[in-house]
């Protein structure tokens, strides 16, 4: 390859500022391909000496359209994207999508269905967890932290694999229902892998919880009030970490979660700290859920029985004929959903995660959009990074958990 | 519970709403383009819905007008939802921006705008954001071919 | 060129010194790779999991990244690499010094998956010459550990010119 002077290659994006707005101010471009961003935004900062005076935050590195590819595709075969947009909790996308679908079509799921989809968001929202607080951990220098958090969330992948087939993305929702049922032995393998993150959890507190750094780094930085939270559309524990417990599961409650029993974490003083502390409360709630709900889980059929968007067994597709044209129908021309829109919210692991889909009729959609909490908390982070110093960028960020596939889409 | 809420938002904005449904849970509301701020503030003042969720836009290519931009607002008191839509033609694709009234305005109206190509009146930072510099055309338009790529560095087995 | 005639093959003594130099270059370098993960999308997980405790890339020499294409010698493309990032993949394959080797790593990275739309580069091939590929989505860790031994041969397997295109 010859070489050649790097400003041949264009420029993708327009800051807003160009020049300091003070005197002796530097602008530095962080990102896109940073660690600490997560390898997907790009942070262009003024900065006067080591404090940030304004950020510009561009996203879109990710953009992979999404909902142009979900415009071409039938309801049941987007599941897979719809699978890809928080990656690091998929399973909360598929249910969220689900259950928007169902409403349009009228269906109500059954009740061990809706029993095991609460008890995999909740298990989703572990591993979500987990990658954040390992991440977070890993950019301040806490490595041990990492790794103890990792191999508990790699538990979780391999328990996960012998479900629904696959370690990250897992394509496990349906219309109607679930994909298949559980196997033998899975529910004591998850009482195990839960007793050992509480191990694990417990560990992590204790390194890094009354730490000196660690309390110098994230206490008092990154500060948000309740009120700034709200205008800039922040949810999730980002909101909880300013003090207000506003949790879609509590406040609108949905699935199960009317019948179990939880408390909503909140922070204090909105800070650094207070995030990463909210999330591991999350945790622990999140694992007394699943073990409730391991006592509540009623036997019956999996998948409601409506031949508009469940599949026919197997055994009767190859025999009857009716059968053989409803699996048919499905996969070529996909659910037939009514005309109609709907926006239904779940309580993703980064706040309300939300599907406005539009429906002409037919097995394709017209339109899906999914209104992502990390895209918007990329609207207001700099709310939270100006005026404080260069490296209180890195927990801050770590702290928002923005996920490149849910943020661009 | 929801309903009574409702009701009063419904009778409040009767003179400006064109049509006013409840449907899974939200109630939504069809309003002329030049009412969408003052709808929106008084929701805002009036009936606590502090939380801007959304804006969209969907595009039907066979009607005129052409595109329905939606908003989608919450209230963190009394927990439900809002839908307001807008009609707006091809030829002036434009609403008031809603910037001043709520921060996460800001990108969520850049995203509709690289998106489908509408026009916050208003919001003077309308960069792309989700799309590149150079990007021409709004990929969301029914219009766009989806597999029409507009690469930024030139690919190695390209034929000159 | 003049009209000398051809040069004698090297005698065997030279060849001998050449083959043991790349095999001890090869050795050497195949097991220590320095990555730099540029890292996008959902792959990430894998690339997580592959690094931590339970599938280890440190017992190949190819764990420890360095985050500045100045210092490393792998370029690992992890995740989607869409029309908006491919200037800056591009810019920091440019900033790596020879030798270098890429992996794709994933089926976006590889072809663009199934994201075959306006926004996907389809396959990073298109912009940069990739060494090794990693089809999955996303792959497993057995998988990637199984690309790095097969990139591992082949640097192995290769001629390491240190002095000139000769020697």
């Amino acid at each position: 390859m010859s070489a050649r002077a790097p400003d041949t290659l264009p420029n993708p994006i327009r800051p807003a500022f160009t020049e300091g707005s003070r005197e002796g101010s530097v602008i530095v471009n962080i990102g896109p391909s940073h660690p600490a961003t997560h390898g997907t935004i790009q942070i262009v900062a003024e900065l006067s000496g080591e404090r940030v005076v304004r950020t510009d935050v561009h996203c879109g590195y990710l953009h992979r359209g999404f909902e142009k590819e979900c415009e071409s595709h039938t309801w049941h075969n987007l599941i897979p994207y719809v699978d890809r947009l928080n990656y690091c909790s998929a399973l909360i996308n598929d249910f969220a999508y689900c259950e928007a679908v169902e409403k349009l079509m009228g269906i109500e799921i059954t009740p061990r269905a809706r029993y095991l989809r609460t008890l995999l968001a909740e298990y989703s929202r572990i591993a979500d967890h987990l990658t954040c607080i390992a991440a977070a951990l890993m950019e301040l220098g806490a490595m041990t932290g990492f790794l103890y958090l990792v191999t508990i969330r790699d538990y979780i992948y391999e328990h996960l694999a012998d479900l629904t087939g696959a370690r990250v993305t897992y394509s496990y929702g349906r219309i109607g229902g679930l994909a298949k049922d559980l196997p033998e032995g899975w529910l004591k393998r998850l009482g195990e892998i839960l007793d050992e993150m509480e191990t694990f959890t417990g560990r992590v507190h204790g390194l890094v919880d009354r730490n000196r750094i660690f309390i110098d780094r994230m206490r008092d930085v990154g500060v948000i009030s309740t009120a700034d939270a709200v205008n800039w559309g922040f949810t999730g524990p980002l909101l909880r970490s300013t003090g207000v417990p506003r949790d879609l599961r509590k406040d609108t409650p949905y699935l199960a979660y009317a019948e179990l029993d939880f408390e909503v974490p909140v922070g204090i003083k909105g800070d650094n700290y207070d995030r990463y502390y909210v999330r591991m409360r999350e945790i622990d709630e999140s694992a007394h859920m699943i073990r409730q709900l391991m006592e509540m889980l009623p036997t019956g059929p999996l998948c409601v029985d409506d031949r508009r968007c469940t599949f026919p067994e197997k055994s009767l597709v190859y025999t009857e004929i009716e059968s053989l044209i409803n699996h048919f129908k499905l996969v070529m021309d996909g659910p037939q959903v009514p005309p109609g829109e709907v926006y239904s919210a779940h309580e993703g692991a980064n706040g309300e995660l939300g599907f406005y889909i539009v429906s002409v009729g037919g097995g394709v959609p017209w339109k899906v959009h999914c209104r992502s909490p990390s895209f918007v908390h990329m609207g207001g982070v700099h709310r939270m990074l100006d005026g404080y110093q260069l490296a209180d960028i890195v927990p801050t960020f770590g702290s928002v958990n923005m996920i490149g596939g849910e943020c661009d889409r | 519970m929801s309903e009574a809420l409702f009701e009063p938002i419904r009778e409040h904005l009767a003179e400006v709403t064109l049509e006013a449904v409840v449907a899974h849970g939200a109630l939504a509301l069809l309003v002329e383009p030049a009412q969408v701020l003052e709808v929106v503030r008084s929701l805002k003042d009036s009936f606590g819905f502090d939380m801007f969720l959304d804006v969209t836009a969907v595009d039907w290519p066979e009607r005129q007008p052409r595109f329905d931009v939606v908003w989608h607002f919450y209230s963190t008191q009394h927990f439900v939802r809002v839908r307001v839509k807008a009609r707006v033609p091809l030829a002036d694709p434009t609403v008031d921006t809603l910037v001043p009234l709520y921060g996460s305005a800001g990108y969520m109206e850049r995203e509709c705008h690289d998106m489908y190509g509408i026009v916050f009146r208003g919001n003077d930072d309308l960069r792309p954001i989700l799309l590149y510099e150079g990007f021409e055309g709004h990929p969301l338009r029914k219009d766009y071919p989806k597999q029409k790529e507009q690469p930024l560095v030139p690919y190695l087995d390209a034929k000159p | 060129m003049s009209t000398q005639p051809v040069r004698q093959a090297p005698s065997g003594a030279f060849e001998y010194m050449t083959t043991k130099k790349d095999e001890f270059v090869g050795w050497a370098r195949k097991f220590s790779l320095f990555p730099y993960p540029f890292v996008t999308a959902c792959c990430a997980m894998e690339f997580m999991s592959v690094s931590s405790t339970l599938y280890d890339t440190d017992r190949f020499g190819a764990a420890l990244p360095r985050f500045t294409p100045r210092q490393s010698d792998l370029l690992m493309v992890v995740g989607t690499v869409t029309h908006k990032q491919a200037p800056i993949l591009k810019k920091v394959y440019e900033q790596m010094c020879e030798p270098k080797w890429v992996i794709a790593f994933g089926v976006c990275a590889t072809s663009g998956g199934f994201y075959q739309n306006y926004a996907a580069l389809p396959g990073i091939d298109k912009i940069i010459p990739v060494d090794l590929y990693i089809p999955g989505c996303p792959p497993r860790p057995e998988m990637v550990i199984d690309g790095i031994m097969k990139l591992q041969d082949r640097i192995a397997r290769d001629r390491h010119p240190i002095i000139n295109e000769k020697f």
